[in-house]
């Protein structure tokens, strides 16, 4: 199989760095934002909370562009020196699903803070430490969020081939390997890649489902 | 002491409906308090402005107390469906008791689950027990805080009849140690077995206040007449 000859590893391994960095800035990020979203009452909250709805269906090539555009020689952060570099894609990833994370996690701590919100200010709670204490207690449900945001940035092409470049050994991660391999019509190629990239995302879930339904048993 | 608590015109308006009307009435130490009315009668909107939950429109509320830290940590509530944290059962009350900054948690904890019967369950997740040790847990994170008022909304409206006879005994219990209860009832069964007095609420006024006996024998008004007849027509 050709699959396992091709410079296999290298490129699995830099696709789950550059997703799971992102994945792990999106959610420090996007879980303290959802979590005051759902919380806080100001003007103009349901209009934010329509605009992070709608950022979730973000075209990630669009957000490639926008980081491209930012990142560039001439961009306002050019002398980063950023683009066509790992740190670029986990940039693009960031943005990408940002919203994705911040919004589910909104919604699930909103859902929880009406069933407990009576009872945590009962006891003298304010909202700060009462949504403290929903955040912690929905844990293992926010879990879902934070893999919606790992199933996206796992599975988007056109965010990091725009700021990556898909350049071999740099910044060529599974999803630009297949575009690539497809456009060069090596199609059994990308297919067993396709496949491997399945696999992997299947495998997180699965260590998810379990790890969360073990916390069930165990937390109720 | 934070009782007796006073309200002065208390009303409260919601979405441009009245839900309460402007209301008086003073609550003493002692004396259990059976808050009575059909449902949208306002008992439990009474009860939160009372805890504090909601905040009045109109009037004020006023303990004998002028420290508001006091007068939180001195009343507790246990709602109609109770509200359990993800945790053991012991972490659940544990959690009440050090939000609320109480010295000896653990020693407290244990008193309070031996109390309710649940000691036996202390490390079991508290989202599995059953609905009637779920509210009798509710009841033990209240007792642990040793509150001097304690409020009760429906407390049994969802169990049978096993456990509420359950939750009355401790109820019972926490009149019996000083506790003043407050508790809104469908049950008036449960009202006369608990209850010293009764507000009665019809469309958000207090329509008649009296001693429980005089209430279901003799009441004043034609709308607790009226309730009374049509909650138990053969009195």
């Amino acid at each position: 199989m050709q699959v396992f000859t091709y410079e296999l590893w290298p490129i699995v391994g830099l696709s789950l760095r550059v997703s799971l960095s992102a994945v792990g800035i999106a959610t420090a990020l996007g879980l303290p934002l959802g979590a005051a979203l759902a919380v806080a009452r100001f003007p103009g909250r349901s209009a934010v909370n329509v605009v992070l709805n709608a950022l979730m269906g973000l075209p990630p090539v669009v957000v490639g562009l926008c980081v491209y555009l930012l990142l560039s020689r001439a961009g306002p952060l050019g002398s980063l020196g950023l683009l066509f570099t790992p740190g670029a894609m986990v940039i693009a990833q960031t943005v990408l699903i940002l919203p994705i994370i911040a919004a589910l996690v909104r919604q699930a701590v909103e859902d929880a803070w009406q069933e407990y919100d009576e009872q945590l200010r009962s006891l003298g709670l304010g909202r700060l430490r009462g949504s403290l204490t929903v955040l912690y207690d929905i844990r293992f449900s926010l879990f879902t969020a934070v893999l919606a945001g790992l199933g996206r940035a796992c599975a988007e092409v056109g965010a990091v081939i725009i700021v990556g470049g898909n350049i071999d050994g740099v910044t060529r991660v599974m999803t630009t390997a297949i575009a690539l391999e497809t456009s060069k019509g090596d199609l059994g190629l990308a297919l067993g890649l396709g496949l491997v990239l399945i696999t992997i995302v299947l495998l997180l879930n699965a260590a998810a489902y379990l790890l969360r339904s073990a916390a069930q048993r165990r937390y109720g | 002491m934070i009782l007796p608590l006073r309200l002065e015109s208390v009303a409260y308006a919601a979405g441009g409906r009245t839900l309460i009307h402007p209301l008086s009435l003073e609550l003493q130490a002692g004396a259990s308090t059976i808050v009575l009315g059909a449902n949208g009668a306002g008992k439990s909107v009474l009860m939160r402005l009372m805890h504090g939950l909601l905040r009045p429109t109109g009037g004020r509320i006023l303990w004998s107390d002028p420290e508001p830290a006091r007068v939180r940590r001195l009343q507790a509530m246990v709602f109609q469906r109770p509200v359990l944290l993800r945790r053991s059962v012991a972490e659940n009350v544990l959690y009440a008791l050090r939000v609320t900054g109480v010295a000896d948690a653990r020693r407290r904890t244990d008193e309070a689950l031996r109390e309710v019967g649940l000691a036996h369950a202390a490390s079991q997740p508290a989202r599995t027990l059953s609905g009637g040790e779920q509210q009798r847990l509710a009841l033990a994170r209240a007792w642990a805080l040793h509150p001097e008022l304690l409020f009760l909304d429906e407390p049994t409206a969802n169990l049978d009849p096993g456990a509420t006879r359950e939750i009355e005994t401790l109820i019972k219990a926490f009149d019996a140690a000083g506790t003043k209860i407050v508790m809104s009832t469908h049950n008036l069964g449960q009202a006369r077995r608990l209850g010293d007095e009764v507000l009665f609420l019809h469309q958000g006024r207090l329509a008649e206040r009296a001693p429980v006996e005089r209430f279901f024998s003799q009441p004043q008004s034609p709308e607790a007449a009226a309730f009374i007849k049509g909650e138990v027509p053969w009195l």
